[in-house]
């Protein structure tokens, strides 16, 4: 129930099935994107998204600029010394 | 070779040697493999003589004896010591990318001679056939086999064939049986691993286990990873060249690297410490591993060589390896230490230690 | 790979241990911090990462194992339903090798029950589609991070009309089991390392009841190893400025509501449950999710007669108070002797993420000196 791995949407599949092929690290593999679009983020928006992958399914964006506060903070704690 | 009956197999000898012009002897009508096929009867013989013994194409093997004979003083002239191992396939699916079961077959057998430092010089045969098998597909497979033995430079010099009822065999099984000679002063096993030696690899680990999980088709998932199927006994050859001394060698295959060292860690009662962030994975298999949840370190492998070595020998050998086809990337991974006796252990990136544990039943994909 | 390898670098590992090592320092008492999610005990046993923190601080491997939790009635359920040959009987790895009471999925399969692995639920649709003349059933378990995927595969199959498709459905839902570990008196625990994929789905808003209710700090964190260490620091800070809070680690992900449209999914296909039973934890109310009634057609607990027999665990097993945090795996009296990865007695043997699979695993070599210390000191 936790095992996901982000990957990146490369290519939509089904419009109405709401399909995308996603690339994680060379793999490729159809993955439901039910849960990441809506009016505002319609499929075809989603190409080049990094999502988190779980059993099929794009569970969630990865948010880049989150992403990097968090290496940025971690940066940080790695220059600071004790 | 493979009838009991002498007075069929002479009445059959006889009948191969007549000649009707409107026959045409080189070629099997049959489309699919029936149960007649491995009753003893014309079609088995046809069979064997069309799809193996013209693929083989040996002398020893075109006698079509029910046994090959072999001159015992060829042998003593090459080795004081004949090494023996049988191995059967039954890999599902029978073709998938890099290579097949017919490949397998022989290089699996190959290098479980080779390890032991043995030239492998001649392999048996014998196969069990699910009636319906399509004789094409058989006959991939044979043509795979001969090209995999000759590349080998080994013959496959007596066999066996069966057919068994729809659904008593999952299409076809191979079981092939080798024999080599090992040279004078060679003594390669499990046994002599000594504290201080270094742990070597010759290149990429799980490609054949991820190669096989993909081709099942049932995970999805597309990548551009193949078998790494190869015969290892010229890359032996290589080593023991340059370091005859060579404590233990083994073929990493099911079960994966993590296995093996199980074994050996278990076998001279002694530690090996591996180190994570020298292992070598390709990023693909990396990939599906994350995906699944399962740990490259146990997947298959079948062009893998495992060596054990004195620390004195590890820069040679492993110059050794690099310089061959079989071993550009082959990389130190490890060192056996005396304590904890029979575990391994893996210092993570990170600079933490953990055991690797011997596989309990195989490893499944887990989404938790 | 990208998102990963970056939160996977050593030196600033061993810069964050350093960091977390001056929070004990100055805390000045052993402290016991507990994981929830089977997840976060894999990835703390693959990087050792209890190896680089100070001795004082003690993982307590929580019940986020929706594997291990399984009831072995539940089990014994899924089994009856492939002995029908009708049916080819759906599932993830995981569940291959849970033991039922007398035996398990793969066992069942090794006796001719039609059994096959899936990675996604919509693969087992997907088996329903090409097999219309059998009967598919999909066995669904999961915490809330697997609940959507479910609920979508249901209501596609409802799309498509799908007849020859059901679920049997195990999902559970983590808040009740948390509430259950916080009322119990004996729980040791000083903070919580949140389920990051979970969260991803149900946001950070229901676990403000830990801090505000219950006085224990929650950091929810990402799994890779500079996510986990990251907020057993933040937790530490906390700790040490006297606050007591629901933080977030794993923002580039997880967001305050959680995700509307995977929750409306859970919502729309699954009610939740009077009751429901976890193997160490016992009955927890509103703890599980069933399919709702528009939606019987799916349901295999109406398609199937079930068994449906409680079974107790095993008298020996001590999952329980290991799931509390009042035992350790080495302490529990059957450890490694009647009990481990290849004959499990309970919940915490029998998945990788189970916090005595993952010690017997992981940990054996390593931590026999730190056990030592914990059984002699502060135990």
């Amino acid at each position: 129930m936790c095992l996901g791995i982000p990957g990146q949407i490369i290519a939509i599949s089904d419009t109405n099935h709401k399909l995308a092929i996603v690339n994680i690290a060379g793999v490729k593999r159809q993955v439901n994107i039910a849960c990441i679009v809506n009016e505002q983020h319609p499929p075809e928006k989603c190409i080049g998204d990094w999502v988190l992958v779980h059993v099929g399914f794009a569970m969630s964006r990865i948010n880049e600029e989150e992403a990097a506060e968090t290496l940025q903070l971690l940066e940080q704690l790695a220059s600071l010394s004790i | 070779m493979l009838q009991e009956d002498h007075f069929f197999n002479k009445y059959y000898t006889t009948y191969l040697t007549m000649s009707f012009p409107s026959h045409q002897p080189n070629q099997l009508k049959d489309t699919h493999i029936t149960l007649a096929h491995g009753s003893g009867g014309k079609a088995m013989g046809d069979l064997i003589k069309h799809i193996f013994v013209n693929s083989f194409d040996n002398p020893i093997l075109s006698l079509l004896e029910d046994q090959a004979t072999l001159n015992l003083a060829n042998l003593t002239q090459q080795g004081d010591r004949l090494a023996f191992t049988t191995d059967s396939y039954v890999v599902d699916p029978l073709f998938f990318p890099g290579s097949d079961i017919g490949e397998l077959a022989i290089n699996g057998t190959i290098n479980d001679l080779a390890v032991s430092g043995a030239k492998p010089l001649y392999l048996s045969c014998g196969v069990i056939l699910e009636e319906g098998l399509p004789v094409d597909t058989l006959r991939r497979v044979v043509t795979s086999m001969k090209l995999a033995a000759q590349k080998a430079k080994v013959q496959i010099i007596t066999g066996d064939t069966k057919v068994v009822h729809r659904g008593a065999a999952d299409k076809l099984f191979i079981n092939t049986t080798g024999i080599g000679v090992i040279s004078p002063g060679i003594n390669i096993s499990a046994h002599n691993i000594q504290v201080g030696d270094a742990v070597i690899i010759n290149g990429e680990l799980g490609n054949h286990g991820a190669a096989i999980l993909i081709a099942r088709g049932e995970l999805a998932l597309e990548t551009n990873i193949e078998s790494d199927c190869q015969p290892l006994h010229y890359l032996v050859e290589h080593i023991l060249n340059v370091c005859p001394q060579v404590h233990a060698m083994r073929d990493a295959t099911r079960g994966g690297l993590a296995t093996v060292l199980n074994e050996f860690a278990l076998t001279s009662h002694v530690g090996i410490r591996l180190y994570e962030e020298f292992i070598p994975v390709r990023q693909e298999v990396q990939g599906i591993c994350e995906i699944l949840g399962l740990d490259p370190l146990y997947l298959a492998n079948e062009g893998k060589l495992v060596v054990v070595v004195a620390s004195d020998h590890a820069e040679n050998v492993l110059s050794a390896m690099k310089s061959h086809p079989g071993g550009k990337n082959a990389c130190v991974i490890g060192e056996v230490i005396a304590s904890p006796p029979g575990l391994v252990l893996l210092k993570t990136a990170f600079g933490t230690e953990r055991i690797l544990d011997m596989l309990v039943g195989e490893q499944l994909p887990r989404i938790c | 790979m990208k998102y990963v390898d970056e939160f996977r670098e050593p030196e600033k590992a061993a810069a964050l241990s350093q960091h977390i090592t001056k929070l004990c320092h100055e805390l000045k008492k052993p402290l016991k911090i507990m994981e929830v999610c089977g997840g976060h005990t894999h990835a703390i046993f693959k990087y050792g990462i209890q190896d680089i923190l100070p001795r004082s601080l003690e993982f307590i491997h929580g019940p986020g194992c929706p594997v291990c939790v399984m009831p072995k009635g539940r089990l014994d359920d899924a089994i009856a339903i492939s002995q029908n040959h009708q049916v080819i009987l759906a599932t993830f790895g995981d569940t291959m090798r849970v033991p039922g009471s007398r035996t398990n999925l793969l066992q069942a399969k090794a006796t001719g029950a039609d059994i096959r692995m899936v990675y996604s639920p919509l693969d087992s649709l997907q088996i329903a589609r090409e097999n219309p003349d059998k009967e598919i059933v999909f066995f669904a378990l999961g915490f809330e991070t697997t609940a959507p995927s479910t609920a979508f595969t249901i209501l596609q199959a409802a799309a498509e009309n799908i007849t020859n498709f059901s679920m049997f459905s195990n999902h559970v839902l983590v808040i009740p089991a948390i509430q259950q570990l916080l009322e119990s008196p004996d729980l040791q625990v000083d903070g919580f390392i949140g389920p990051g994929h979970v969260s991803m789905v149900i946001g950070t808003d229901p676990y403000h009841f830990i801090a505000q209710t219950y006085h224990k700090p929650v950091v929810i964190s990402g799994f890779e190893p500079l996510d986990i260490l990251q907020s057993i620091w933040m937790l530490l800070l906390q700790l040490t400025q006297n606050r007591c809070q629901v933080e977030n680690q794993y923002h580039r992900l997880v967001h305050p509501e959680g995700n509307t449209i995977a929750l409306q999914a859970i919502n729309q296909v699954f009610a939740v449950r009077k009751n429901f039973n976890w193997r160490g934890l016992g009955d927890i109310p509103n703890s599980g999710l069933k399919i709702r009634p528009e939606y019987a057609q799916f349901d295999a607990e109406i398609k199937f007669t079930l068994p449906n027999l409680q079974v107790a665990d095993h008298k020996a097993c001590q999952c329980g108070e290991i799931l509390k945090g009042v035992l350790k795996p080495w302490q529990c009296k059957v450890f490694a002797t009647a009990c481990t990865p290849e004959t499990p007695l309970g919940t915490c043997m029998v998945s990788s993420e189970g916090a005595c699979a993952a010690y017997y695993k992981y940990g054996r070599f390593a931590q026999t000196n730190h056990r030592q210390k914990l059984d002699h000191g502060h135990g």
